[in-house]
């Protein structure tokens, strides 16, 4: 099969949404894949163990799993125990993940729409997680 | 154990064990308490949060009877990480992984039991990018890891039990007038005044289990 167009270098970087509730977690997912298409890995997760409100290690690194791309995820995150459990879930990935995978100092849902746009385009992971900050104050 | 078995042999798995059970009784006991601390100024789950957590250590009872006391300790932290739900999964997590570290195929005895406690109060602080004076549970593990290490190896049970219980409750107690600056309640501000702080009283509730099941002499 021929390509029209010439293949980017790498994959483009996955997004994880990541919410103390599931809606809001699904939810700024379907804005994501509304407003972004279907073109990045993308997964979300949000609820304590029991279905409460709250994160869990277990389903961040199940999102981070499904969402993963070669070239890096990036994780946004709501509030404090998420981006707390975020890094908890990354620390336990394998030695070669845990260094391509980052958390986004940024707001959910913005930040999630700004993240995946720029992943949308091939753009390094870096950028990816810089894009999504500029949204938060210095 | 007494400190005179502790210095011979270390610390078995069985009078671990016997802190375990003691730690999940109090924090199963104390959930309605913490949970209505964590609403005044958290998001109100830090009681089933821990609840959760610690009923999961207890479920891996088993497992762990059958471990080293550092192994143990590492699956403490595991199980709590994996199901406490919360901010606090990832710091108690912490905290008993760094000690399970710190044990360094030792004996434990009170200087090695120190300076794990040490160890996971570091860790505590790095994960929680925290320090003293922030309105944390490292207000009530600072003092207690300080009382501990200045009781040498030769405490005296009972002693120590005071010291340490004593160093618990007024660090627990010393978080009411701060004002919080990291974790949920930071964005309450000023408000954060006058209100203990969940995840120290859980600390305080802890070392007073510990205390207790090592020290209290035999019924």
């Amino acid at each position: 099969m021929t390509k029209k167009t010439p293949a980017k270098p790498t994959a483009n970087v996955g997004i994880v949404i990541v919410s103390h509730s599931p809606d809001v977690a699904r939810g700024a997912a379907d804005m994501v894949r509304q407003m972004v298409g279907t073109s990045i890995p993308l997964a979300h997760c949000g609820g304590d163990p029991d279905g409460g409100l709250g994160t869990s290690v277990p389903a961040i690194m199940a999102a981070i799993e499904a969402a993963w791309s070669p070239s890096g995820v990036a994780i946004l995150v709501d509030l404090g125990g998420a981006e707390t459990n975020s890094e908890m879930a990354i620390e336990m990935l394998d030695d070669d993940r845990r260094d391509l995978v980052v958390i986004c100092n940024a707001p959910v849902v913005e930040g999630a729409i700004m993240a995946a746009t720029e992943a949308s385009g091939g753009a390094r992971l870096a950028e990816v997680k810089a894009a999504a900050e500029e949204l938060s104050p210095a | 154990m007494s400190s005179t078995d502790a210095a011979q042999t270390g610390l078995t798995i069985e009078a671990l064990t016997k802190a375990i059970d003691a730690v999940v009784a109090t924090i199963v006991d104390h959930a309605s308490e913490l949970t209505d601390l964590d609403m005044a100024i958290g998001d109100g789950d830090h009681g089933l949060n821990m609840k959760r957590g610690f009923e999961a250590v207890r479920g891996a009872a088993a497992k762990i009877a059958a471990q080293t006391p550092a192994d143990a300790l590492k699956t403490i932290g595991t199980t709590l990480i994996m199901t406490v739900g919360g901010a606090s999964g990832p710091l108690y997590g912490s905290l008993f992984l760094a000690m399970s570290k710190a044990v360094a195929d030792r004996p434990i005895d009170l200087v090695v039991a120190a300076e794990m406690l040490e160890a996971g109060i570091q860790a505590v602080q790095s994960r929680g990018k925290s320090h003293a004076g922030e309105k944390t549970m490292l207000e009530t593990l600072i003092p207690v890891g300080a009382a501990l290490t200045a009781a040498g190896p030769a405490a005296d049970p009972a002693a120590l039990t005071a010291a340490l219980k004593a160093a618990a409750a007024a660090g627990a107690a010393s978080t009411v007038p701060l004002r919080a600056s990291k974790g949920r309640a930071s964005f309450l501000g000023e408000r954060s005044i006058g209100h203990m702080d969940p995840g120290a009283r859980s600390s305080e509730l802890m070392v007073g289990a510990v205390c207790d099941a090592f020290f209290a002499p035999a019924p």
